[in-house]
């Protein structure tokens, strides 16, 4: 695979997301260490699972000792939303060769899945292959820094200043990626029930209420298009 | 916490083949076929489905402040939305969060 202007232009978009990553994976590395983990099971974390969210929750839920079964159950249903990430980015990397879908698979993170299907709508006449470039291009600069991070966060320990709101670099992060996305009406419908859909469902367990909320928001943000057609038609 | 090692990499490993199905499912399974117009509909709102659901907790009840409001970071968040709008620009919008997020705190703190 040469390296494309589309592998660059995704290296560019991507590397502003180290901003988060650095200090999400430090925390993760430092929490997991202070919770008993040692450096290849702190590392295990990062390198098999390379999902943040799930991997503080299974480490939260093993501090609680939970049965093992349902620290399982708990952070894979975190990870539900990476089925609907595979879905979404099917039409787009469906065509790509199967070991090439196997890798963006293992690499499917929420900062490339969103740079990159934003990338997709607004260049919809880029090939398979291009998008394919796109997407490793965004994950270059992201997921090597994921494993450096972890590692200085449990070598480091507790050096990390307590007080600082480093947890907060996470929802900056998403809030860049989102609001260039309420394109249109549907899209900003979506994004409402899903907000109001977390916040009623949030009595569920095991981030139920999540994935609830998220299908009943992509049905509003789906309807909406469909009237909006019906009624461009009429 | 009182796990065994093999308790311990049961759940990494767990955790970490079982994310991966999930990643490869549709992506693994769909492959070149044509998917359904009423379905590429509902795909097309995935992100915005997803990620506003996902940061709403974290923005209005942050585990860092026992889940309570905290203007640090409702100010962090407002201000990062308006930086979005003005700019879209993303990396703009994260640097330009994470400064007003580093004042606040220093401000109030």
């Amino acid at each position: 695979m040469a390296f494309s202007k589309d592998f660059w232009q995704g290296v560019r978009d991507g590397t502003p997301f180290i901003l988060v990553i650095l200090p999400f994976g430090a925390v993760f590395g430092v929490v997991a260490t202070e919770a008993g983990l040692n450096l290849a099971q702190v590392m295990g974390f990062s390198v098999l699972v390379i999902a943040g969210a799930a991997q503080f929750v299974a480490v939260q839920m093993m501090v609680d000792n939970a049965p093992v079964l349902i620290v399982l159950a708990a952070s894979l249903a975190v990870n539900l939303r990476m089925a609907m990430y595979s879905a979404s980015l099917a039409p787009h990397l469906g065509k790509i060769s199967w070991w090439q879908r196997g890798v963006v698979s293992y690499f499917m993170v929420d900062q490339a899945y969103a740079a990159s299907i934003l990338k997709y709508e607004q260049t919809p006449d880029m090939t398979p292959q291009r998008k394919m470039s796109y997407y490793f291009g965004v994950i270059t600069p992201i997921c090597p820094v994921w494993y450096l991070a972890t590692w200085a966060g449990a070598a480091l320990g507790t050096a990390v200043p307590a007080g600082l709101p480093i947890d907060f670099a996470v929802p900056i992060t998403f809030l860049a990626l989102i609001v260039p996305m309420l394109r249109t009406l549907a899209h900003v419908a979506a994004a409402m029930v899903s907000i109001l859909g977390v916040l009623v469902f949030a009595f569920l367990p095991f981030n139920l209420g999540l994935l609830l909320a998220a299908l009943l928001a992509m049905m509003a943000g789906a309807e909406v298009e469909r009237r909006l057609a019906l009624r461009r038609q009429a | 916490m009182s796990f065994t090692t093999a308790q311990i990499w049961t759940i990494i490993i767990g955790l970490g083949l079982g994310s991966y199905l999930l990643r490869l499912s549709f992506l693994g399974i769909i492959g070149n076929r044509d998917l359904p117009e009423w379905v590429l509909r509902h795909l097309r709102y995935t992100a915005v489905a997803v990620m506003p659901g996902m940061i709403t907790p974290l923005i209005l009840f942050p585990q860092a402040t026992d889940g309570t409001l905290d203007p640090v970071r409702l100010g962090a968040a407002a201000a990062t939305i308006a930086i979005s709008f003005l700019t879209r620009n993303a990396t703009l919008t994260i640097f330009g969060g994470a400064a007003v997020l580093f004042a606040l705190h220093f401000a109030i703190h």
